[in-house]
């Protein structure tokens, strides 16, 4: 049996937040109160449709958008999908037939882009450079007269590193292509604001922060043409099909509301944590080393290498301490593949499969750092002190 | 002590954790994918599916212990896969399931034990360790449960290996172990064995080879009697295993049996039964469990298959890692590949390969 008096430390927070006290009283609340069905006619349906619009309205005022341009989705990856799909559909008559993301997005937008190039649309992906950056250049080099989409992230997933979307929106928009960003990962994180990043689409997701799973938006500039990917009824101004969620959209709203008024204090709180963090890794296990250093980062991200270790050893040790992290991509199975973000910066395979992140959040607290302070030197040694493997991890590609 | 249990999801190694957990040991659950588990893409099917390894962490959770899936595709690939295509191409009849102890499970599982600081490493096998005081030396022996035995496929455990290895169900019957299953309501409880070898789930080797080696499908050759004459075409000498009656593609009055394989002049040489007979055979890379060689030829009972009742015989330790072994009387289809193992009693004193 699992000993209770271990002290369980969260450090997943990109994979996902614990949600709000909040949020889930909210949800338990509309679950209670509110069942009505918000597109019907009568009393219950109008209570629903209240609050789904206050929802949204929340959503918009955390990323700067108005409202009506908010379609409320099953989470990041349907978002994703949509914006994807949705947009190389309505360019299909247009012959834009070439569609361009980053090396580094997640497989939601990866995979959707990849389903479309076995069906005749041309795909192009833009490595980042060393550092984790996806930089004008690069994609400079891969637009064309026919690119109709460009997909790249705001913040990725396994680094935080944070990629120079209005430069990048812009010059997709001098080649006449509409721009969408993953922002699953920086919403909440860091201010994010559709205006200033100067994207046609964002994907964002509800349970990243503190909202509840299965709830998320695919924000659309006004104006901007995609056909719905979810066919059937006129629910979401006929762009996304389905009788809402109500009560998680209201759980969404409300952890957009508290991720608003908190931000300021949190990403200073949270910056200072990972700093320390970083710093007393790196100071305390020798040949250890960030990756996506010198790039802007979230600030509750951080991914470290530890030479001469399996990440997935350490991962495993780490969770028997009580401390959750992670590495790569979890599979279907919940194994651990090799990260292809890390693989595209072009870092050496070893130090792609020595990998671990640490990601911060809302719960995150000093002693919780300190411990894993005082852990993991301890485990990445006694890692390091077994041969045979760990020699052998090395080499392997 | 710590103790890692290899869960295959299935009700053996569930009930070996639930067994220790019990026992009051700090119980980690480690849980091998052997190939890509990505629906649709799905290679292979039987054991360690993805419905396999979803058992094994729901009965981790129940058990309230942690559980681990690791990503063993590589290593089972070379260890395992790679030369049961390796054997059948040369004309041999292999046992991926011994590799897969001796190379993975006691291997490199074993390794990632020792990473989490585990004591040992427990599996739901069929097979007793104990440790022999006063000789300073650990024992395998058979199962308690003799329709249930695995020692056979355990043989080539090291002396090194046999010291962190524990098998919880070892002592009890299968019925009993299902029985502790229900008791703790364990969903495991019912759940049917596993019979075949787990990444060919149809049985069909022969196919399994032509998918793997795309040069298994180039081959063909002729199937004759031992005097040479030609009965008979084939599409390659893995189609063939030695013993084999039925599927030899020819057509003859008495029935035919397959007595020897050559890969290199993809001959499948065909007889009656009686040619099937032999009392003596020679094996390779043969372990003994004691760590080293008899110094004089042993009385023992050798088994030459999984199924086979083992048969009383001298086997003498002939250096390299080889032995020669002579039963009190012939035995049928001794087939290269397959591994002979020694027992006295109980114990298993050694086993290797036959050439």
């Amino acid at each position: 049996m699992e000993a209770s008096h271990v002290m369980r430390i969260y450090l997943d927070h990109n994979a996902t937040t614990p949600v709000a006290p909040e949020a889930m009283s909210a949800v338990a609340e509309a679950l209670r109160t509110t069942f009505g069905n918000a597109a019907s006619v009568h009393v219950p349906g109008q209570q629903a449709k209240a609050v789904l619009e206050e929802a949204r309205a929340s959503v918009a005022a955390l990323i700067g958008a108005e409202p009506a341009e908010v379609v409320f989705t099953s989470g990041g990856t349907e978002a994703d999908n949509f914006a994807v799909r949705g947009v190389a559909e309505a360019c299909e008559a247009s012959g834009r037939r070439h569609l361009v993301a980053s090396a580094i997005e997640h497989e939601a937008v990866l995979n959707t882009v990849k389903a479309l190039g076995r069906r005749g649309w041309a795909v192009t992906l833009v490595a980042p450079d060393g550092s984790g950056v996806v930089s004008t250049g690069a994609l400079a080099a891969v637009l064309r007269d026919d690119t109709a989409l460009v997909s790249v992230m705001h913040a990725n997933n396994e680094t935080g590193v944070v990629q120079p979307i209005a430069d990048l929106a812009a010059l997709a928009h001098r080649a006449g292509a509409i721009f969408h960003t993953d922002a699953v990962q920086s919403v909440g994180k860091i201010p994010v604001d559709v205006g200033a990043l100067g994207a046609d689409l964002l994907s964002l997701s509800g349970h990243k922060f503190h909202g509840p799973k299965g709830v998320g938006a695919l924000w659309i500039r006004k104006g901007t043409k995609l056909v719905p990917t979810m066919t059937g009824g006129r629910q979401e101004r006929g762009r996304r099909a389905g009788t809402e969620n109500v009560p998680g959209l209201v759980g969404l709203g409300v952890a957009a509301r508290l991720a608003r008024e908190k931000l300021p204090v949190e990403q200073a709180r949270l910056a200072a944590l990972r700093d320390r963090l970083e710093r007393g890794v790196l100071a305390a296990v020798p040949g250890s080393a960030v990756n996506g250093a010198g790039a802007e980062r979230v600030p509750n991200t951080t991914n470290l290498s530890f030479e001469g270790v399996e990440a997935e050893s350490l991962l495993i040790a780490l969770d028997l301490e009580g401390i959750a992290v992670s590495t790569g991509s979890a599979c279907s199975s919940g194994t651990l593949e090799p990260s292809h973000v890390l693989r595209a910066m072009g870092l050496t395979p070893h130090r792609v499969q020595s990998a671990l992140r640490f990601s911060l959040g809302a719960g995150t607290t000093e002693p919780e750092i300190a411990r894993v302070l005082e852990v993991l030197p301890r485990l990445v040694a006694r890692l390091r002190s077994l041969s045979g493997a760990v020699a052998r991890a090395g080499e392997r590609g | 002590m710590r103790v890692v249990v290899a869960m295959s999801g299935g009700v053996d190694s569930t009930v070996a954790a639930a067994l220790l957990a019990e026992a009051g040991h700090d119980v980690v659950g480690l849980s091998m994918q052997l190939y890509d588990q990505r629906e649709g893409e799905a290679r292979f099917g039987s054991c360690c599916t993805l419905d396999d390894l979803h058992d094994a962490r729901r009965a981790a959770v129940a058990l309230g212990i942690p559980h681990y899936i690791v990503n063993f595709e590589r290593p089972f690939e070379d260890a395992v896969v790679g030369d049961f295509v390796r054997e059948y191409l040369a004309g041999r009849t292999p046992i991926p399931c011994t590799h897969c102890n001796s190379a993975l499970k006691f291997s490199t599982l074993l390794e990632r034990s020792a990473h989490l600081s585990a004591d040992r490493l427990a599996t739901g096998h069929y097979a007793r360790v104990e440790y022999d005081e006063a000789r300073g030396r650990y024992r395998l022996e058979r199962g308690a449960d003799a329709a249930r035995d695995q020692s056979y496929f355990l043989f080539a455990l090291t002396q090194a290996q046999l010291a962190r290895a524990s098998f919880p169900v070892g002592g009890m019957t299968k019925g009993a172990v299902r029985e502790v299953a229900r008791r703790r309501g364990l969903r495991v409880a019912d759940k049917p064995d596993s019979h075949e070898i787990c990444f060919v789930p149809d049985g069909d080797y022969a196919a399994f080879i032509d998918r793997r080696a795309p040069e298994a499908r180039q081959v063909a050759g002729v199937v004759a009697d031992t005097a040479g004459r030609v009965l008979g075409r084939h599409d390659g000498v893995h189609h063939f295993t030695v013993g084999q009656r039925k599927g030899l593609g020819v057509a003859t009055g008495a029935p035919l049996y397959v007595l020897r394989l050559d890969a290199a002049t993809q001959t499948v040489t065909v007889g009656p039964r009686e040619a099937l007979e032999r009392a003596t055979l020679t094996a390779s890379r043969v372990n003994w469990i004691a760590g080293a060689p008899p110094a004089s030829p042993l009385r023992v009972e050798a088994q030459i298959r999984h199924r086979h009742r083992a048969a009383p015989a001298a086997v003498a330790a002939t250096g390299d890692a080889r032995a020669e072994v002579r039963f009190d009387s012939p035995q049928t289809a001794i087939t290269p590949g397959q591994a002979v193992v020694f027992y006295q009693g109980d114990v298993v004193v050694g086993g290797g390969w036959i050439d």
